[in-house]
């Protein structure tokens, strides 16, 4: 039963994008949309639902809010810091790869931390394992898998912890 | 009103495409493969984004079409430039000297 709403859930979101990228509600385009969505649902027997494992409770929301609002100020801090490094004649870059420790339980909350991790300049979540994150970073700072951790997991993970666990 | 909103719209489109062409700067000017994949993968998400929101000022009618493209983008960016950084580091594509540390051990017997 879990499984079907699952399946269910992927197909509402496969059909939402498709009217929404079409911007049309004609028949022959909610047609296609229909087929097309449950059939690529149906190939997917373990379906997938992004608000799965969502802690749908007022603090839930609440740090998801804060989530995108702190994400969308290290995408554009970390921005600018790149192009320093860019455009800097010496190429001040110290690349490594660290291994950093994450708290969160849930899949879609690990999930997130690494793409946000990946997202945001300078950093790229080259493997998870487990609770371990494998970590490419262009100006290593620290080695020590403590003090990796605070600078590139915890800023992140303070929100995830909130909206998944 | 029509003209605020180009002003604003072209204001955006020319710091979406600085932080683009900062992107392909950094993807000549690093030494490996993995910071080449940092800066020219990854450094472009913020100039393709303010590049979409640029056209929406230009054209408010496209939106949502634009908004569903930036949000495809989120997900799938950090996906691929995991995977090539993956299956880079599994084939052991060779690392820049400058390279301080790497804590990523292949487990033996992994093909290279």
């Amino acid at each position: 039963m879990r499984k079907f709403g699952n399946q269910t859930a992927l197909f509402v979101t496969l059909f939402l994008f498709w009217v929404l990228i079409n911007g049309s509600l004609s028949l022959g385009t909610l047609l296609v949309g229909v087929v097309v969505s449950s059939a690529i649902a149906a190939m997917l027997p373990g379906g997938w639902d992004p608000l799965r494992e969502f802690h749908a409770t007022p603090a839930g929301f609440s740090a998801a809010y804060h989530f995108l609002i702190y994400f969308i100020k290290e995408l554009i801090r970390s921005n600018i810091r790149m192009a320093g490094v860019v455009l800097s004649p010496r190429l001040p870059i110290n690349p490594g790869i660290v291994k950093v420790h994450t708290k969160l339980k849930s899949k879609m909350g690990r999930l997130l931390l690494a793409n946000s991790i990946t997202l945001t300049p300078g950093t790229l979540t080259v493997m998870l394992e487990e609770e371990w994150l494998y970590v490419h970073w262009v100006t290593v700072e620290s080695t020590d898998i403590e003090a990796a951790t605070a600078h590139i997991v915890a800023g992140f993970e303070k929100y995830l912890e909130v909206m998944y666990g | 009103m029509k003209t605020l909103l180009d002003v604003i719209g072209a204001l955006f489109l020319v710091a979406g495409t600085s932080f683009l062409f900062l992107g392909g700067l950094g993807l000549i000017r690093m030494p490996d493969l993995f910071n080449r994949i940092q800066s020219g993968t990854k450094a472009t998400t913020l100039g393709t984004i303010l590049t979409l929101i640029g056209a929406t000022f230009l054209r408010p009618e496209w939106g949502i079409k634009l908004s569903l493209i930036g949000l495809f983008l989120l997900f799938t960016n950090p996906l691929s430039s995991q995977v090539l950084a993956r299956a880079a580091h599994r084939i052991g594509v060779e690392k820049s000297a400058k390279t301080k540390v790497d804590l990523l051990v292949e487990p033996p017997g992994d093909p290279r």
